[in-house]
């Protein structure tokens, strides 16, 4: 019986697909059978930063319309034999995604998978709704700045009051907090929230902190998750992050501005 | 879990299983409007000082839905044509939508007139609304006394667990406890008592009382006490950065945080005649 986890945030452009993408591969990395759903209909991102682009076939609207079944939509990842992605429409609009529909793929999914990941859209609109209607758990992604930390708070809300579980009175969704882009220094240069403040306006618990880094973008780019970049600390921070989810306890990591000691500034590195 | 009842939309008659799809679901809900009471029968008298009043603060009542309040007119013999005086409100872009405290003649006339009749109760007689931040009280006297309401749209419900029973009467007073951080967005509303809150009130939440308020916690939004006209209603909170606070009407916003002195510290917000205090509580 699979444990659904909504990745939301409220603001756009945060890191919910970046962080779908890795904490989806790193559930299956770790023998877990995952399936990732990408809920923007319209806007597809997530089969993108998959690197599968290229194979969506039929999607989530075909498959919720019987117009297609799952097996027929659900992509293996080319990285990940456990892992399984279900694209988004980009020709259907949003009305397409109903409670009932929606209700019915997750139910079908979740006797053969371990962990259902649905990335969420950007906003409080309906696939935003859809996606956080059925979760069990929520990772409410959240960069260092007042208008990110507005929109989760905005979205915490909302999946206090929204969710079936709220509606049918069963136990809330546990929500974790994951700071992404948090850039150390500007912190220290008072550009950016701290991660305290950012826990303070926020009062969910922490589950990591994700390092700004050139990577994502490369990750992105070419369509490999930035977890499987396991030399980089947004790799490892993501890796972190799954880790803990899964009940190990790791130390915060990358919250230090890099202090280049003398021999590495002699040495160049 | 109980929600909160200023956000339930309870249904009123639930509906028996139809054969086809109902078209129409009646419920209750909760709204507060802006009461505009009249001291005059005379309509030009009136239209005239309207027009300077929300000229005062042109946003603010514009598309209005309002209740006129009929106290101070009620024992009158004069007649009130409450046909023209629609006309004249829906002048000034206000939207009469009823009437409270008249007599039983001015209802029927009020009626025919297609205002509705709302349960009125007597009213204290309130100041008129001085924003602390703006132009000084208007010396001049007017025949009209208006509330700031806030209307409770379906805005998302705080699923609060509610540990005071809530009994709705008119008389006993009864305290709205809330538990859970008021998140960005969200409203809560006190009716008859006070309000508690044990945990924040974030920036952009709105919590409303006709009562007290009491938070101990941070209060980074909106506080509006003695909503109903209770001028002797206060806000207390543990960690003063809010955005707006009121009490019977009479707001003040702090634009850029409250004033160094009074920031995260424990204040109360009193109205002291027709100023707004914030002070601090040590």
């Amino acid at each position: 019986m699979a444990t659904i986890i909504v990745v939301t945030s409220g603001k756009g452009g945060v890191g919910k697909t970046t962080t779908s993408a890795s904490v989806s591969t790193g559930l299956a990395k770790r023998g877990f059978k995952t399936a990732v759903i990408d809920f923007d209909v319209g806007l597809r991102n997530l089969d993108l930063v998959m690197g599968c682009e290229r194979r969506v076939v039929y999607d989530f609207v075909n498959v919720i319309q019987n117009e297609a079944l799952l097996k027929q939509a659900l992509i293996r990842d080319k990285h990940c034999d456990n892992l399984f992605i279900l694209p988004a429409s980009q020709t259907r609009d949003k009305e397409a995604l109903n409670k009932e529909g929606v209700g019915r793929v997750l139910d079908e999914l979740r006797d053969s998978f371990d962990y259902i990941v649905c990335d969420s859209p950007a906003g409080i609109e309906q696939g935003a709704l859809m996606a956080l209607y059925f979760a069990d758990e929520a990772f409410i992604v959240t960069n260092p700045e007042v208008s990110s930390v507005r929109d989760s708070d905005r979205i915490l809300g909302i999946l206090q009051a929204r969710s079936k579980r709220a509606e049918t009175g069963s136990t809330p969704i546990k929500e974790h907090l994951l700071v992404t882009r948090y850039s150390p220094r500007r912190v220290e240069a008072g550009e950016m929230l701290s991660l305290k403040d950012v826990q303070d306006l926020l009062g969910i618990p922490l589950i990591g902190v994700i390092p700004e880094s050139e990577v994502v973008l490369q990750a992105s780019n070419s369509g490999v998750p930035v977890i499987h970049f396991d030399q980089s600390p947004s790799g490892q921070a993501y890796d972190d992050v799954v880790a803990r989810f899964l009940g190990e306890s790791r130390p915060m990591r990358f919250l230090e501005p890099e202090r280049k000691n003398f021999l590495r500034r002699l040495f160049g590195t | 879990m109980p929600r909160s009842d200023a956000q339930d939309t309870q249904d009123l008659f639930p509906a028996e299983p139809q054969a086809q799809e109902s078209a129409i679901e009646l419920k209750g809900s909760v709204f507060t409007l802006p009461v505009l009471r009249i001291r005059s029968n005379e309509l030009e008298v009136i239209a005239a000082q309207l027009v300077k009043r929300l000229s005062k603060s042109p946003q603010f009542f514009v598309n209005a839905p309002i209740v006129v309040d009929l106290e101070a007119v009620r024992d009158t013999s004069a007649p009130l044509d409450f046909h023209r005086l629609v006309v004249v409100l829906r002048g000034q872009h206000l939207f009469p939508v009823g009437v409270q405290n008249g007599s039983p003649l001015q209802h029927e006339a009020a009626m025919a007139a297609g205002l509705a009749v709302l349960k009125g109760r007597a009213m204290k007689e309130l100041p008129t609304i001085t924003p602390l931040i703006t132009s000084p009280p208007d010396s001049t006297g007017e025949s009209i006394a208006a509330k700031v309401a806030t209307e409770c749209t379906d805005a998302d419900p705080v699923p609060a667990p509610e540990t005071a029973p809530s009994k709705h009467s008119a008389h006993a007073p009864n305290t709205k406890i809330v538990q859970q951080a008021v998140r960005s967005g969200q409203r809560v509303m006190a009716r008859n008592g006070d309000l508690v809150v044990l945990a924040a009130v974030n920036a952009g939440a709105e919590i409303i009382a006709e009562g007290n308020i009491h938070v101990y916690a941070p209060l980074r939004g909106r506080a509006l006490a003695g909503v109903s006209g209770d001028t002797q209603a206060r806000i207390f909170c543990h960690q003063f950065e809010a955005e707006l606070v009121a009490i019977a009407g009479n707001y003040r916003v702090f634009d850029d945080g409250p004033p160094k002195e009074l920031r995260g510290k424990a204040v109360q917000v009193f109205l002291d005649g027709e100023q707004l205090i914030v002070a601090p509580l040590d």
